[in-house]
């Protein structure tokens, strides 16, 4: 078990760090929003250039759960997509492959907002 | 004619409008911070039994108007005008606290320098003859301005830590041309400066030179040695701002060796984690209604100079990238000797 935890504490840490420096050392005006955004599109990046496989090889979920695991997903279901159905597959492989995370999001987002007012 | 103006931007008052009274009433966190003993009202939770943060400054607001016009022991009805404003669009908290007092009412708009803008046009009104008794204020909620200015609070985003804390305060004045009270001797009325600060989270930065310029001006116009005051307090600069408006004025030759010190840096405690001190239009008002005057009263301080400082841009015009105007307003408020 430490043989899976240890390895996506390390890779989940540095990820989250990068995150935190891209929020420390850029002006102001580089929001969270921002962040969220570069995370999602460079893991799509580094995953249709094979970069980010490796990485989730060895941190599993320290490597999938980050915003740049998503982008990883999206970039994967795409070329699996497009390999299997041609160009349709391309546009929905991507989300057949974050078909759970994004499902879920609409899921617990509609929950929490039927549930509880917004408040600030 | 013009005889009450004096150099460029002051005004000095023929017949000095007094300080009849001062109320005020502040959050939860202003009420653990150092000036606690200073605040007539301190609320147990930042929303005081009302349904929304809007409703809650609103009703601070009232309350502030009608403490002040309580402790005056003057009829509600003797008071000639409120001049109040707010940081919320189309300043709700001032218009909405206004309709259920019933008085004619100005709105203003300085940002976090109303309250030293409502006092010098109060002043004015005063001393020009237009009125008798003028209610000057202004309000700032923490958690209105953080809905107006930046994003959900929920999101919990990170606060740079030179990012200042707007406090949930208001705070209100009863300026007259009769009674007893320490009074409104000046008052210079800042110009627009813009140096190009164009992160919304530095506005001590944006304001420290508009604050500067008109210290500057207030000295030179009425011709005043730098120790004419006993204090010299800006509205919200905070930390950052303060250190550059103290820079700024000893690089053009203005040094302030009487205390210098800032509304927003006396009203909270570096253990409270404001990062930068307090801001909004609320920190000047509970300041001033709060310890300054109850210096003044006491025979601490003879003569002060609040400085309201205001940054002058809008959400839409940062995210646009536009740079943050700002703008400082100065009053002097002396206890005179025979008092």
């Amino acid at each position: 078990m430490l043989n899976n935890i240890i390895p996506a504490f390390v890779v989940g840490g540095l990820i989250c760090i990068l995150g935190q420096l891209l929020m420390d050392l850029t002006k102001a005006n580089v929001t969270p929003a921002h962040v969220l955004v570069t995370f999602v599109t460079g893991g799509v990046v580094l995953g249709a250039l094979g970069l980010y496989e490796p990485l989730v090889k060895f941190g599993g979920a320290g490597a999938t759960v980050p915003l740049s695991g998503f982008g990883y997903a999206l970039a994967k279901g795409a070329i699996e997509g497009a390999e299997s159905n041609g160009l349709i597959g391309a546009f929905s492989g991507g989300i057949e492959a974050t078909a759970v995370g994004i499902a879920s999001a609409l899921f617990f987002g509609y929950l929490v907002a039927v549930v509880f007012n917004p408040k600030g | 004619m013009n005889n009450k103006k004096a150099g460029n931007q002051t005004v000095v008052f023929q017949s000095p409008p007094v300080i009849l009274s001062k109320y005020n009433i502040v959050g939860p966190k202003e009420g653990q911070g150092p000036l606690k003993d200073s605040f007539d009202v301190i609320l147990k939770d930042t929303y005081d039994g009302e349904k929304s943060w809007e409703k809650t400054e609103a009703k601070m607001l009232e309350t502030a108007m009608r403490g002040a016009v309580s402790k005056a022991n003057v009829p509600l009805d003797a008071v000639d005008y409120i001049l109040a404003g707010d940081l919320l669009n189309q300043i709700i908290s001032s218009n909405f606290a206004a309709r259920q007092i019933g008085l004619p009412f100005i709105g203003l708009y300085g940002a976090c320098s109303t309250m030293a803008l409502s006092t010098a046009l109060g002043a004015m009104l005063v001393d020009g003859g237009y009125a008798s008794k003028v209610l000057c204020s202004a309000s700032s909620h923490h958690d209105t301005a953080e809905r107006q200015y930046r994003l959900p609070t929920e999101q919990g985003n990170q606060r740079a830590m030179y990012a200042q804390w707007t406090v949930t305060g208001a705070g209100s004045i009863m300026l007259s041309d009769t009674g007893v009270g320490p009074k409104v001797t000046s008052a210079t009325i800042g110009r627009v400066i813009d140096f190009g600060e164009t992160d919304a989270n530095n506005m001590g930065a944006a304001m420290a030179p508009a604050v500067a310029d008109t210290i500057l001006n207030h000295f030179r116009d009425l011709n005043r040695p730098p120790d004419y005051y006993d204090l010299v307090a800006t509205g919200d600069l905070g930390m950052i701002g303060l250190q550059l408006a103290i820079e700024i004025l000893k690089r053009s030759n203005l040094n302030i060796t009487n205390d210098f010190t800032d509304c927003g840096v006396m009203i909270y405690s570096p253990s409270q984690d404001t990062h930068a001190g307090g801001s909004g239009c609320g920190c000047s008002a509970a300041v001033l209604t709060g310890n300054i005057l109850d210096r003044m009263l006491s025979g601490n301080l003879k003569r002060v100079l609040l400085v309201g400082s205001g940054c002058l841009h809008s959400p839409a015009s940062s995210l646009q990238g536009e740079s943050m105007p700002a703008i400082g307003h100065a009053v002097s408020i002396e206890v005179s000797k025979a008092v």
